[in-house]
């Protein structure tokens, strides 16, 4: 049976904080363009970001957008882009003014301009001493961001297909991208969504790991679709763990806490972030944070029965200050810890918060790929963006606040590009024959499986395997055997099968696809990590470590550069890291202290 | 520990019926979701929404022993056995747990969920004092996760006139604010015997928000507001 299809100008695949951002650069322009998400708009993971947006505002005393890029560019441990960094940090302002006009109901200052928060790794005059950068509505900014952006989508009337599944980019021989296919969850039908641009806007894939804040609905769609038509995956080995998940529970509780001046206690009772960021301490870069706690526990220091974890106290604040700046981390800390964090600690373990790496693309969010003797050659009518994107702005460690950042500049210069792409190739390229086929194959593998795997357990299996071969700590065996351990997992996750065969919001089909796309970014996680014999941001191999020619355990000799990992035979390949910003001067690579 | 869960699905079933499980939990398993998620560990066909496990997306709302609530952050300690789940009511189920939500979200769309402003936007933030700032909060937090307008039974009965608790909090969320400048507009829009006036405060909405936040307070408000405007 045919596939049904349908035409736009331009198809968002996701409506987190960068694909509704980007959809209103697009309804604004005037084209025809289809936001296809999984949930409803206002439930995509960007809700869950708390403590703030980064922006030099200069609000709360002297800041400026060559201070955060610096900040950015050594929180990335020298392996971000520094075109795209400037870029950011350059327009960030306007990007967090402009959401201001939207409604986003930021906190205030007395003065009545946007309240500004300290965060881990952002200084003033290059590493000096902590500023207040975040631009935070208490500790709920992503909440009232994404509700914001949906909000200014509703008075741009974008057409949303709310709770349809993408399932498969559609390229043609030349690897032109012409759209999606796309499973609308409540039918089961499937639909060819075809388009001029296409955009990735699909959020992260945290769900690999055992201990994540992310939520069930991060499972890396974007790069699971993206590896399987042949795109490679840059920088697949930086994860960052955040260094404060409740623990046991995993959820998130923001830096934010830290920001207004709560601090990180071993068994003892001791600050010991001191020991290892004398000047920034409990503010250091969160790779810096996680590593540190990660060695308190390791060391005996932990508190708790099992030693196993660390205290994070705020009671000093007060409560009116918990209460005003931090209403839902106190909610949270009782519903998840048992614990009224106006009188006692929280206890928190580093945690599977973000990925650093993704689909590669430049500073305007095209799609680039090595084709010849060019690193970063354009793929024809391919966009992605906020996280699921690698500019790379993050490098190997994302300082907090950049994600929101990120996503709303990103998501706008996506957004641009397209328009500026549709206008200039503005006819639909011819879908290939068998467009389709791929996605209506692996749905009927699925619908016939007897005697497979089950979803459950191979899942659990992989979460297990990356949390314990490739967590906060590496170690060069481990690796070895956590690749050939992911790679009997996805042979695993090849046969599948699902009990459920109704047709109606079938969740089991959609955990199976999801797990499908989980499998390929754990695999290039686990190869390109193996791969990578240094100590960088979030990367930490306990055979690479601080030695004289290697700071911080760092090769730049051999390993200043982005892996890209191909899903055909687990290639790998790798390109430079552009070390020349836009405007400014470069930063060149040094020892990273905090 | 016993759960009873009404199910459907329309390719099978005439009409909903009750499954009941009995199954072992973990020590990890501490909010209903954990139960429902080993529960769906085993039987696979039981479909429901969840996404954050943190109660922020607002995705696993149902009704709970007679209750709406979010299942992630509903203790099952606190919970009686057998527990009973069923999909919020008033609106059709798709299957199991699952319901559509398209009237409550169209009625969140038809209160204008934007900020109104016809001035040009100038180069900094438009400036909005602290205390103008608090008149905001207990309003923009909600999650849109509907407890509260399918415990309304005004909504119940007219889920196409009445625009329900949620989507009249968010109309408040916007009168109230500083930047907005179309408040007789907002008004003018809910002024009509259902839209605003079904509601007769039975105060259900204050009673199940997960959030903590009170619709029918902001409701008082805008009557109060358009009282006043007749005089």
């Amino acid at each position: 049976m045919a596939i049904p299809v349908r035409k736009y100008d331009a198809v968002v695949v996701g409506a987190g904080g960068s694909g509704l951002r980007a959809a209103l650069q697009l309804s604004n322009a005037g084209l025809k363009v289809a936001v296809l998400s999984k949930v409803f708009p206002t439930r995509s993971h960007t809700v869950a970001a708390q403590g703030g947006v980064g922006a030099s505002l200069g609000n709360m005393g002297e800041d400026n957008w060559h201070w955060h890029m610096y900040d950015t560019i050594k929180g990335s441990d020298w392996l971000g882009d520094q075109d795209a960094i400037e870029f950011m940090c350059r327009t960030a302002p306007e990007a967090v003014i402009e959401l201001e006009h939207f409604g986003m109901p930021f906190d205030r200052n007395e003065n009545g301009t946007i309240y500004q928060r300290p965060f881990g790794g952002h200084s003033s005059n290059f590493g000096e001493k902590p500023v207040q950068r975040s631009c935070c509505a208490a500790d709920r900014t992503g909440h009232a961001m994404l509700h914001t952006l949906y909000q200014r989508n509703v008075f741009a009337n974008t057409q949303f297909f709310v709770e349809w599944m993408a399932l498969d980019l559609i390229r043609d021989v030349e690897g032109n991208v012409l759209g999606v296919t796309a499973l609308e969850m409540e039918t089961g039908e499937m639909m060819i969504f075809h388009a001029k641009a296409t955009l990735f806007a699909t959020g992260g894939a945290g769900r690999i790991y055992a201990s994540s804040t992310n939520a069930f609905i991060n499972t890396g769609d974007g790069l699971g679709m993206a590896a399987r038509a042949g795109i490679p995956l840059e920088d697949m080995e930086f994860w960052q763990f955040h260094p404060t998940g409740v623990a046991g529970a995993g959820v998130l509780i923001t830096e934010g806490v830290r920001g207004e001046g709560g601090i990180l206690l071993n068994k003892d009772g001791e600050r010991f972030m001191e020991r290892y960021a004398p000047t920034m301490k409990d503010l250091a870069s969160r790779d810096v944070v996680s590593r540190a706690m990660a060695t308190e526990i390791k060391e005996g220091r932990g508190a708790g029965p099992n030693n196993d974890y660390i205290l994070l106290k705020l009671d000093h604040l007060g409560p009116e200050v918990i209460n005003k700046r931090l209403p839902g981390i106190r909610e949270t800390a009782l519903k998840f810890a048992n614990v009224d964090c106006t009188k006692e600690p929280i206890p928190v373990v580093p945690t599977c918060h973000y990925q650093m790496g993704g689909i590669p693309t430049n500073y305007k969010g095209e799609v680039v790929v090595p084709k010849g003797s060019n690193a970063n050659s354009l793929v024809h009518g391919f966009y992605a963006a906020g996280e699921c994107g690698c500019a790379s702005i993050h490098g190997a460690n994302r300082l907090g606040t950049n994600s929101l950042t990120d996503l709303l500049v990103m998501g706008k210069s996506s957004g641009d590009s397209m328009i500026q792409f549709i206008r200039e190739n503005n006819t639909h390229l011819d879908l290939p024959q068998d467009a389709g086929a791929v996605s209506a194959t692996r749905l009927a593998r699925l619908d016939a499986q007897m005697k497979g795997e089950n979803v459950h357990e191979v899942g659990k299996a992989m979460r297990q395997t990356m949390q314990a071969h490739c967590g906060v700590f590496r170690f060069p065996d481990m690796l070895e055997k956590g690749v050939s351990k992911i790679k009997e997992i996805a042979e695993r996750a090849k046969s599948l099968e699902i009990k459920d065969k109704s047709k109606v919001f079938n969740t089991a089909r959609i955990e199976a696809l999801e797990l499908q796309n989980l499998i390929e970014v754990a695999v290039a996680t686990m190869i390109s990590a193996e791969a990578r014999k240094e100590t960088r941001g979030a990367h930490d191999r306990a055979d690479c470590h601080d030695r004289p020619g290697y700071v911080n355990g760092r090769d730049d000799q051999n390993w200043l550069k982005h892996t890209l990992w191909y899903k055909d035979g687990n290639r790998l390949d790798y390109k430079p890291v552009n070390l020349t910003p836009l405007t400014v001067e470069s930063i060149a690579p040094k020892a990273r202290t905090y | 520990m016993k759960f009873i869960i009404e199910r459907f699905d329309p390719n099978q079933d005439q009409k909903p019926y009750f499954k009941e499980y009995d199954i072992e939990l973990e020590p990890s398993d501490r909010m209903l979701l954990d139960a429902l998620i080993r529960i769906k560990s085993i039987d696979d066909t039981l479909a429901l929404r969840r996404s954050c496990r943190e109660g922020i997306c607002g995705s696993d709302a149902m009704n709970i022993n007679g209750k709406n609530g979010l299942a992630c952050i509903t203790k099952i300690a606190d919970l009686k056995e057998p527990v009973k789940l069923r999909p919020l009511p008033g609106l059709p189920i798709i299957r199991d747990l699952i319901v559509d939500m398209t009237q409550f979200f169209k009625q969140y769309n038809s209160i204008k969920p934007f900020v109104i402003n016809h001035d040009p936007p100038p180069e900094k933030e438009r400036l909005q004092s602290p205390e103008e700032r608090l008149e905001l909060d207990g309003l923009y937090e909600c999650i849109l996760c509907a407890c509260c307008s399918t415990s309304c039974p005004s909504f119940w009965w007219n889920p196409d006139k009445f625009v329900g608790p949620a989507g009249l909090l968010a109309a408040y969320r916007f009168i109230a604010d500083s930047r907005d400048q179309a408040v007789n507009e907002r008004l003018d829009n809910l002024e009509d015997p259902y839209r605003l006036f079904r509601c007769h405060t039975i105060m259900n909405c204050v009673d199940v928000c997960p959030k903590g936040l009170n619709p029918s307070l902001a409701i008082g408000k805008i009557k109060e507001m358009l009282v006043r405007r007749g005089v």
